[in-house]
């Protein structure tokens, strides 16, 4: 069968690219059926980016004092750099499991694009770290006395700015995956990049407790999502293949 | 299939090995040999497109490969079936069950065991299970035999066989006692790049 | 057909001179040679251009009516936080051709600029804080330019970071390559929402040079400083690239010849 496949014209080729655009979709979903999976295996590993993200949450109180309108004016950015810090805290588990046990190489020569490989990876990573971040904010905003009519537009910003955080963040991973204490640089690499979603999000949080427009602010996170998304897949496969290499 | 000229791949400025150039036919099984550190895994990874050689050129590389190296590419907390159906679905071009390959590489018996919980050879077993459902032209194996035992070393050698007939090509590279030693063999000798 | 002939060997096709001087500049002995040439005057360049920048910025121009003397560090600071993101586009631009055509050049001389870069940035953001003790009375304030900058550093540190964090030289220069590369397209977007930010939060901006356009007996020394900064730059870069270029090819032929005639 081999054999007639490569005296036909184009052999292999053919039934690479009949096989291609289908497979390539399949690849896609049989990847994110399978990170879920396996991180479904590790369940327990889940809850740590969550309870890390309320131990500090709560340090804020404990460090500056529990006084409802201090914790009530600095809650957005409190929130959002809690965020901030549990999004880099899962990012490692992104592709470290992979490069260690050489699946990574293996995507590399399956023929199949590694950016869509990359994006695959992503998305299941931000519905297992990056979701709860988003389910978890309402308790979150009570906790920091969030004013009510802000928590929609928080929830909202968590919702398009998890996403931003785990697409830019993949990249930095991709470029620390090989290095034993990859986890320190990272968040050195990476916090730089992160200003600007923090900066916005928390703006469009901070405009709607003040009954100011907002939704400018939110189109912005909009524009950054679809941005990343079509970029830093892109990015975070070049990455990889230099650790790989 | 597959012709290199004058590969050549620097770590730290210095060559890992000396240039290697050589062509293999469809049917034909490289086998390289060389002495522990002279760079054969570093070799079968250039080929594999993994690593970009620092100079030297493909003159031709066609049809599809699969690699089975050190890191045997299955993940510890899937279970045998699991593995074998997400390579399936992943790689895309089989048209065998992953039962019927899972049954070849005799692992049928521990199909829903996890990963971690097998043995290092049957841990080997699963990751050549790949190469069956690969369905590709060119075979890449560093260290085949390692790890494997009486039965195991014959299954490699049976597969290989099977796939040389078919019309596939492999490069080989091992430096323990068993060498296939067939008539579509080429013996290459890998000198490392060191100078004395 | 015969006249198409006679017409192309007639015209005698001139190579295009900047395509080989690119070509040229990626070899490593003739790199080193012609660098070692030019470094001299890149660096009596720099001091006679400073000196007279000098010399017209702290003696020649005058003090600004509002801020009095201690606007003069203007012409330290703003040389300094131009070259500071000049030297990053640089980078960028390098990290491409670097990536896309692996040429080890181009690594060496974006490696070899990081540190120059980061150490404007740290003369820029450390005279912005000088100067900021007389005009607001505090040594730090989170204003849109000091913010962006020391954004900057932090980019500039991640980058020689990470090449340092990796042992081979290569795959270190690739992924610092990378690295510079991203944050070059992240800067436009930290810069504007940092700009941004410090309008959202204090109203009107704080700008340390003041809204108004800048006198001309002030622009002048400004202008020298951000030249010879240019200048420094060059004979810095190439410096720390020759040196970097020796101990990648130390065991090459040209290099064992320099030090052949080095020695003799």
């Amino acid at each position: 069968m081999t054999i007639e496949a490569s005296i036909d014209a184009g052999g292999a080729a053919s039934t690479g690219i009949e096989a291609g655009a289908g497979s390539m979709n399949k690849a896609f979903f049989a990847l994110l059926r399978r990170d879920l999976l396996l991180a479904f295996r590790r369940r327990t590993e889940l809850l740590f980016p969550v309870i890390f993200l309320l131990v500090v949450i709560s340090l804020f109180p404990l460090g500056i004092g529990p006084s409802p309108q201090l914790l009530a004016r600095i809650a957005p950015g409190v929130i959002w750099i809690a965020a901030l810090l549990a999004t880099v805290i899962s990012l490692d588990g992104l592709f470290r499991s992979d490069f260690e046990d050489g699946t990574l190489e293996q995507f590399v020569l399956s023929g199949h694009p590694l950016t869509l490989i990359a994006l695959a990876k992503i998305v299941a990573h931000w519905l297992v770290a990056g979701l709860p971040l988003v389910l978890l904010s309402p308790l979150l905003a009570i906790w920091m006395n969030l004013p009510l009519d802000s928590l929609g537009v928080m929830i909202v910003t968590l919702a398009l700015g998890t996403p931003i955080l785990s697409l830019i963040g993949s990249i930095g991973v991709g470029l620390t995956i090989s290095l034993k204490r990859g986890g320190q640089l990272l968040s050195l690499l990476v916090f730089p990049l992160y200003v600007p979603i923090l900066i916005i999000a928390t703006a469009a949080v901070m405009a709607a407790s003040d009954g100011l427009p907002y939704t400018a602010f939110l189109g912005l996170l909009v524009a950054g999502l679809i941005t990343s998304l079509t970029l830093a897949p892109f990015a975070a496969a070049a990455a990889l293949k230099i650790s790989l290499s | 299939m597959l012709s290199v000229s004058k590969i050549n791949f620097e770590r730290y400025f210095a060559p890992v090995f000396q240039p290697v150039s050589f062509t293999l036919e469809a049917g034909g099984l490289l086998l390289v040999t060389g002495a522990n550190g002279c760079g054969k895994t570093t070799l079968i990874r250039v080929l594999a497109g993994i690593l970009h050689p620092t100079s030297g050129e493909f003159s031709s590389r066609t049809g599809s490969m699969a690699y089975v190296g050190h890191h045997l590419g299955i993940k510890d907390d899937l279970s045998v079936v699991e593995n074998l159906r997400f390579m399936r679905d992943f790689l895309g071009t089989s048209n065998r069950s992953s039962e019927e390959v899972m049954k070849e590489v005799g692992l049928t018996r521990v199909s829903e065991q996890l990963a971690r919980t097998l043995s290092a050879g049957q841990r080997k077993r699963c990751a050549l299970a790949r190469l069956l459902l690969s369905n590709t032209q060119l075979w890449l194996l560093d260290e085949p035999y390692s790890n494997l035992d009486q039965e195991g070393v014959e299954l490699v050698d049976k597969m290989l066989l099977k796939h040389l007939e078919a019309g596939g090509a492999c490069v080989l590279a091992t430096h323990g006692a068993h060498r296939p030693n067939w008539q579509q063999t080429e013996n290459y000798e890998l000198i490392s790049g060191v100078a004395a | 057909m015969n006249t198409n002939a006679t017409t192309m060997t007639k015209i005698k096709p001139r190579k295009n001179w900047l395509v080989m001087f690119i070509h040229k500049l990626g070899s490593p002995p003739w790199f080193y040679n012609f660098s070692g040439k030019l470094i001299p005057w890149l660096w009596a360049t720099f001091a006679a251009l400073t000196i007279w920048g000098l010399y017209l910025g702290l003696y020649v121009a005058p003090a600004d009516y509002q801020q009095g003397e201690s606007v003069r560090i203007m012409y330290l600071h703003v040389p300094a936080a131009w070259m500071s993101m000049m030297i990053y586009g640089l980078m960028a631009v390098m990290s491409f051709i670097a990536l896309v055509w692996r040429i080890r050049m181009m690594e060496i001389l974006m490696m070899s600029s990081a540190p120059i870069g980061a150490a404007f940035t740290i003369i820029a953001l450390a005279s912005g804080s000088l100067w900021g003790r007389p005009t607001w009375g505090t040594y730090w304030v989170w204003d849109a330019r000091l913010t962006s900058e020391l954004v900057l550093l932090f980019l500039y540190l991640g980058v020689i970071g990470l090449h340092n964090a990796i042992d081979e030289p290569r795959k270190a220069a690739r992924a610092a390559c990378l690295l510079a590369l991203v944050g070059a397209v992240n800067l436009p977007i930290i810069h504007y929402s940092v700009k941004w930010w410090n309008t959202l939060h204090q109203g009107s901006s704080i700008s340390l040079t003041g809204g108004s356009s800048i006198d001309t007996s002030m622009l002048w020394p400004l202008l020298i400083m951000a030249v010879a900064a240019k200048f420094y730059y060059g004979a810095n870069l190439l410096t720390r690239a020759r040196i970097k270029l020796l101990e990648q090819d130390m065991r090459k032929g040209w290099v064992k010849n320099v030090v052949k005639e080095q020695t003799s």
